[in-house]
């Protein structure tokens, strides 16, 4: 069918998982190899090469070894994230990580191996790989499940809901053509990443695409999500990376590979100072640097060539432009200490406990409406395997939930509202045809700017506080305005239309966030100077519900048992007023 | 940071166009892939690994320290050809076999 130019194509699946990452690319195959249920994977450009997996990685950052149990996984994941996190999704992630590594291994992810055959680990939870080619290995164990079927290059941006608020689908166009999906399903995952480019970057100018997080993953399960009245947890818990310095690639690799400690710019090793959880490698750098004892700096000079060389090839396979910086500056690591710096932040559910609030089974709390990997929240340090192992997770609950309404004898797709196609509205009138004389460029850049200044950004060394938190949200919803008026002559514009709107929500509900958490209980990541300390009163999840235009914040006990669900919830008294 | 494509080397085969986790690519109507925006490149270097000419390269913009050197691959079975053609001229080629894990 085609109207005013676009054409509507109707589809429908069992499964619906929206973005092919890592977790929707493993979600789609655990279904595919234990069931007949019809999948579609929806992604926004092809799952051979997307998410944070592109460019590959350096190694599995969670795998157990030398006898380490789940539980020790989760105590190293609460002392990182200063106990806000939830026992039940570390502990069943963390049981699976290994699994999820074997079978990465036959699927042909090269891992480096002892001669009795054992794994070659980095520390108690870190297996050295070839990770170059892991995203086409998942893609092409994706293509051999019989009944997953790939819908590359589509962007979805609104789910579908019937009138009782179950999720029943969701609305995409692509990305090339004229064409918008209508696609109904009796289940959606969303494992669509977290969200970058919210806050100025790094490298404002000509590359300003070279950010850590990958500048196409833009929020946009976590927007539909929380258009759709889901609720979000831990937005406030912002990730800031510590990476080298323009190129922003990892530091993991020098600092571990080759043991080189955080130094200033006298040469003095600063990071036993402040700490060595993530959060506290990074403040330790931006205190130094604002005490005037900057640039910090990975103490590498010295290293043998061997090494050099070594790292030259490691940071080919996974962000090759810091090894053509090394050899266009004609000084290699063995010869120069390696500048470092934060990253502007990043909300990654991967990371941090940002994200959908989900019970252990990684329901969301809208019915039908499933998330894992970044895009969940609860669970920081999953890094690729715990993405696989919630992938994994929620593959199991969803065919579960499938086969109990079935036998309960639920009409799934009947009471999907049938005429509710306003997202096509929409996109039609972004492709009118007429003009407007601002460009989505310039309110990304003014979005990014307002994040910067008044919500923590690079500019104020991540600090905040309220009255500049307040500023940021009226400013973000006069761009959200504007976004409305903001003009497309092809999809491929169309889709930066929708990238700048799903970043408004999120910038939105991430303010809320910050201002409910009225105390600093991590550095860098939530640095509020109204309330410099720890508040033992905050030893809860800040959670967030949108409704009417307005987010509403609730505060929810801590969970230690191995198992939560929706019903079993506690809300915890008074609720986080503003 | 972005990408460089050399319009004599492409054959117009489309296979960065697919591989770009951004979608940035497109081939124009000569039939040779354009990047729409280069300030939008991750440096991902997808394209690159896709592309059977080597027709595209890697350079850093000046605002990250670049100067004009440009990397390109060359896939030869599992090994990777990463070449390095230095603004001064010079060539440097790095071999990385991707049956070898990184030793760090
Ligand atoms: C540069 C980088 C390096 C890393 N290195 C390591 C490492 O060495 N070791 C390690 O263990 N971990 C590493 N991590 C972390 C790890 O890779 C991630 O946590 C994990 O891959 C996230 O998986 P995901 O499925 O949630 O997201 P992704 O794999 O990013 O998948 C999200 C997918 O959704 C698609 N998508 C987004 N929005 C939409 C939409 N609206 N419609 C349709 N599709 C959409 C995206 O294109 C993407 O394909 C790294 C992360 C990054 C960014
Ligand atoms: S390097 Fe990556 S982001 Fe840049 S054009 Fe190539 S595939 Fe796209
Ligand atoms: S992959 Fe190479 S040859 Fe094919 S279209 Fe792209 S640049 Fe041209």
């Amino acid at each position: 069918m085609t109207e005013n130019g676009l054409t509507i194509k109707r589809l429908t699946a069992d499964v619906l998982i929206i973005g092919g990452g890592t977790a929707g690319c493993y979600a789609a195959i655990t279904i595919g190899r234990r069931s007949g249920r019809s999948v579609l994977i929806a992604e926004k450009a092809d799952i051979r090469r997307s998410g944070c997996l592109a460019a590959g990685v350096n190694a599995l950052n969670a795998y157990l070894s030398d006898g380490h149990t789940p539980e020790d996984y989760l105590e190293y994941a609460r002392k990182d994230a200063e106990s806000i996190i939830r026992d039940d999704l570390v502990l069943s992630l963390a049981e699976r990580v290994n699994t999820v590594t074997e079978d990465l291994e036959r699927l042909g992810l090269v891992i480096l191996k002892d001669q009795e055959g054992n794994y070659v680990t980095r520390g108690w939870r870190n297996v050295k790989i070839n990770g170059e080619n892991i995203k086409p290995l998942l893609a092409q164990e994706v293509s051999r499940q019989e009944h997953v079927t790939v819908l590359n290059h589509i962007n979805i941006t609104d789910l579908k809901q019937s009138g009782d608020g179950r999720v029943c689908g969701a609305y995409g166009f692509s990305v090339r053509e004229k064409i918008a999906y209508e696609i109904r399903a009796s289940a959606v995952l969303i494992a669509s990443g977290g969200a970058s480019g919210l806050y100025r970057p790094n490298n404002p100018g000509f590359s300003r695409h070279k950010m850590w997080y990958p500048p196409f993953n833009t929020g946009g399960g976590y927007a539909m999500g929380i258009r759709a009245g889901a609720e979000m947890t831990t937005l406030e818990n912002r990730f800031v990376a510590l990476r080298c310095k323009d190129t922003i690639a990892p530091t993991g690799t020098i600092a571990q590979g080759v043991h080189a400690p955080q130094i200033n710019a006298s040469g003095e090793v600063y990071e036993k100072k402040y700490g060595l959880t993530t959060p506290q490698r990074i403040y330790g750098t931006v205190e130094e640097c604002r005490k005037g004892r900057g640039p910090c700096y990975l103490a590498t000079a010295g290293i043998s060539r061997k090494a050099e060389d070594e790292l030259f090839k490691a940071y080919l396979n996974m962000a090759p432009m810091q090894t053509l910086k090394w050899l266009e500056s004609g000084k290699g690591p063995s010869e120069e200490n390696v500048e470092i710096d934060g990253t502007e932040p990043y909300v990654t559910g991967g990371h941090t406990a940002s994200g959908f609030w989900v019970d252990t089974g990684r329901r969301t709390t809208l019915k039908g409406l499933y998330a894992a990997g970044d895009a969940a929240g609860g669970a920081p340090q999953k890094y690729v395997t715990g993405a696989l192992a919630e992938g994994q997770i929620a593959a199991e609950t969803i065919l579960q939930d499938l086969q109990t309404e079935e036998t309960e004898g639920r009409k799934d797709t009947n009471s999907c509202a049938k005429n509710e196609t306003s997202p096509f509205r929409q996109y039609r009138e972004y492709l009118d045809g007429g003009s407007f004389p601002v460009s989505c460029t310039q309110a990304e850049e003014a979005m990014q700017k307002i994040m910067d200044e008044y919500a923590g950004g690079i500019r104020t060394d991540y600090r905040y506080h309220r009255a500049g938190l307040l500023l940021a949200d009226q400013r973000i919803r006069s761009l959200e305005n504007l976004c409305k008026r903001l003009r497309a002559s092809d999809t491929f514009e169309l889709l930066h239309i929708y990238e700048l709107r799903e970043r408004l929500t999120v910038c939105r509900a991430l303010i809320a966030h910050l201002l409910a958490r009225r105390e600093t209980r991590w550095h860098i990541f939530g640095e509020n100077t109204d309330y410099a300390n720890p508040d033992s009163r905050f030893d809860c999840y800040v959670n967030s519900v949108y409704r009417n235009g307005e987010f509403q914040m609730l505060c929810r006990p801590l969970v230690h048992d191995k198992g939560y669900s929706h019903t079993q919830e506690k809300i915890l008294q008074p609720e986080v007023k503003e | 940071m972005s990408i460089h494509i050399n319009q004599k080397k492409c054959v117009g085969c489309g296979r960065c166009a697919d591989a770009c986790p951004g979608s940035l690519i497109w081939l124009n109507s000569s039939g040779k892939a354009e990047i729409r925006i280069p300030e939008d490149c991750w440096g991902c270097t997808s394209c690159m690994k896709e592309c059977p000419t080597a027709a595209i390269s890697l350079f850093l913009g000046a605002d990250i320290g670049g100067q004009g050197s440009e990397l390109s691959i060359r896939r030869e079975g599992t090994v990777s050809r990463w070449i390095m053609h230095r603004f001064d001229g010079t060539e440097k080629v790095i071999s990385v076999d991707s049956r070898n894990a990184n030793s760090y």
